[in-house]
């Protein structure tokens, strides 16, 4: 299954000879091979391999209220994959994603609930702790030079304690308390969690935010000074320095962004459910990498797009919901994703490799 | 020669070219020292427009610590650096390109995986359209990239590919030919020919020539005396963090150059291998005494 994106690409025979090009020196392969040999295109045949698969083994998935799961199931984790994504491309990584997660709602949910206000102030504060988290973050990366990779894991521990503590201590319970009769919920609700009717399906607006966040994240990365120098931070940090793109700029709003991820899917989780557990979030952060990389992203940054990591989080969002649907041990859930991330990684290392070559 | 006058803009007249006749970047007794390490001490350094200028040493001679002083990567903590004749202190690359002097660093010139048309427009983007739809103007940028590498000389088929997959030396001529069309004044070249082979150096000197030929100073930092002496005006060897010498071109010659390249220690051990490579004569070589005729003294500008 997910076999068939690293068979794709791997068919790359030396280029046709027969120059017939200005300077003669590089041949143009057929156009099949070069769009094979796009992430992008590898990974939408492995999401389209998945479905295929998932469509004949487990009848359910053929009905359109399956398929508006598997669509829910993908935006969720592809919503917070688009700045993970964009992030990486950049050259850093965020650990601390999955928490900030759960540290949004927490904000919103508490501070209207303590102070009895319109759940828009907690709303708001939240995006701002989010906004600041990933600020923190950025300068720090930036200022102290060290590895995203230790600076954010020290932020995911600070708010996964923090959560717990802050969330026990004020509320005396390790969950919140249920907002959903206060001012502006009903409001809120629809913007971050409500659904629509689609031909007799409800579809989750989630859906509909994850397709919008893509698009623009795609026009960004591609249309966009901004976008440029995403590609050359994460490439080449001292050189984009050395031609004038602000790096540090490039990478704190980076960072920011993953913050505004957060804040959103913290306040989709906080709308749809009432309430927030403050425990969870840890291990989600891993998810969102893990389909950014399979999206094509180089986890070295410097190249990707922000279009595969959505394939990525539906092959997720739809492995997750087939075994359900085929009535698989779900515990098999993870497994697939391991197969599916070393797939990639493969995949990835090769394309940099032919991309550099001579 | 009026190189005492200093080249302000408002000095220029207007029936000549525009090119100011004193210094475009001038070093004065300018040093840097890290922590107590002093890895640059009481250099001067003139660079006058259409000259090539050459700072020769070996590794660690202080070369790459002159061009970040320069290229505003890092400041100068000892002496004065003038451009136009005005003190400065760059805190950063982009003050020193707004000054229009352009770096192009041997290793980190180009970003490898992006397309050559973004790297040549990279932190310079070319865009469009009002602000929320602000965008590049990817069609006129790539028309411009490859009209300006063609006429630098370099002809690419498919502006998309990645700048890795492009030789060393097509890489250094890319970054040569972004400078010279972002109206680069000044244009720094470190190492541009140190991994290149002998046929892909040719060409960078070609590109080194072009630009001055365009009327720009260039600065060419290298430990190769043969390219500095087929393209410098003027040639700086830095010994230690310190000038070993001075002069233009009618005052030294590719052998002298050579042997201070060497230095005056190590001149004796590298006789021998002198005398097999190119020839010379070993007895006529010049003694150390004779080596400090024209040293640091006289940084006077060449012409």
């Amino acid at each position: 299954m997910s076999m068939t994106q690293q068979a794709g690409p791997a068919v790359d025979r030396p280029p046709a000879s027969g120059p017939k090009d200005k300077d003669g020196r590089t041949a143009r392969r057929p156009l099949a091979l070069r769009l094979l040999a796009r992430p992008e295109v590898g990974v939408f045949l492995g999401a389209v391999a998945v479905l295929v698969f998932f469509l004949i083994a487990a009848p359910t998935v053929r009905q359109g209220s399956s398929m508006a799961t598997v669509l829910y199931q993908s935006s969720t984790i592809g919503i917070m994959a688009l700045p993970v994504a964009l992030l990486m491309i950049g050259g850093e990584f965020d650990l601390s994603s999955g928490v900030a997660v759960i540290t949004s709602a927490l904000t919103a949910s508490m501070l209207s609930y303590q102070l009895t206000v319109n759940v828009w102030t907690g709303v708001v504060v939240a995006l701002i702790v989010s906004l600041a988290i990933g600020a923190f973050n950025g300068w720090m990366v930036v200022r102290t030079g060290l590895p995203s990779f230790l600076v954010t894991l020290g932020t995911f521990l600070i708010l996964q304690g923090v959560n717990l503590a802050v969330t026990k201590l004020i509320t005396g319970n390790v969950a919140t308390d249920d907002i959903s009769d206060m001012d502006g919920f009903d409001q809120a609700k629809k913007i971050f969690a409500s659904s629509f009717d689609v031909g007799g399906v409800q579809v989750k607006i989630t859906v509909v935010w994850w397709l919008v966040f893509a698009a623009l994240a795609t026009w960004v990365l591609l249309r966009t000074k901004y976008g440029n120098w995403i590609f050359a931070v994460g490439g080449n940090k001292d050189s984009a320095r050395a031609v004038g793109v602000p790096v540090n700029f490039t990478k704190i709003t980076l960072f920011m962004l993953v913050g505004f991820g957060a804040w959103f899917i913290g306040m989709h989780n906080l709308f749809s459910f009432n309430t927030v557990q403050s425990g969870e979030g840890v291990g989600q952060e891993l998810i969102y990498i893990a389909a950014a990389v399979i999206g094509g992203c180089l986890l070295t940054g410097g190249a990707g797009s922000a279009i595969g990591p959505v394939f990525g989080a539906f092959m997720f969002g739809m492995v997750q919901q087939g075994i359900v649907y085929a009535n698989w041990n779900p515990d098999w859930f993870k497994a697939f994703l391991g197969v599916m991330l070393l797939g990639a990684v493969l995949i990835n290392l090769w394309v940099q490799r032919t991309a550099t070559r001579r | 020669m009026t190189d005492k006058t200093n080249g302000t803009h408002g000095a220029v007249l207007e029936d000549s070219t525009p090119v100011p006749d004193g210094p475009l970047v001038e070093l004065r007794g300018a040093g840097k020292s890290y922590g107590n390490v002093r890895a640059l001490h009481g250099v001067d350094l003139k660079v006058h427009a259409g000259e090539v200028t050459c700072v020769l040493g070996d590794n660690g001679a202080g070369k790459s610590t002159l061009i970040k002083i320069i290229s505003g990567l890092h400041q100068h903590t000892e002496g004065t650096f003038l451009v136009d004749g005005q003190p400065v202190r760059f805190t950063s690359p982009r003050e020193a390109l707004d000054k229009g002097i352009a770096t192009v660093y041997q290793d980190l010139a180009t970003v490898p995986l992006m397309p050559v048309w973004r790297n040549f427009f990279l932190g310079s983007e070319m865009t469009k359209g009002p602000w929320p739809v602000r965008r590049l103007d990817i069609a006129r940028m790539k028309k411009t990239a490859d009209e300006e590498l063609r006429n630098m000389g370099i002809v690419l088929d498919d502006l998309e590919q990645p700048i890795g997959t492009l030789s060393g030396g097509q890489r250094q001529s890319v970054a040569i030919a972004r400078a010279v069309y972002f109206g680069a004044r000044v244009l720094i070249l470190d190492e541009p020919t140190a991994a290149l082979g002998v046929k892909q150096s040719g060409v960078v000197l070609k590109y080194i020539a072009a630009a001055r030929d365009r009327g720009l100073g260039v600065i060419f930092i290298t430990h190769n005396p043969h390219h500095a002496y087929m393209v410098g005006d003027h040639f700086s060897v830095l010994r230690l963090g310190t000038l070993e010498l001075s002069a233009s071109r009618d005052q030294v010659g590719l052998e002298e150059l050579t042997n201070h390249m060497a230095g005056g220690a190590e001149l004796a051990a590298l006789k021998h291998e002198l005398a097999q490579v190119r020839g010379v004569d070993v007895e006529e070589l010049p003694e150390e005494g004779d080596l400090t005729a024209p040293v640091a003294t006289s940084p006077e500008g060449s012409t």
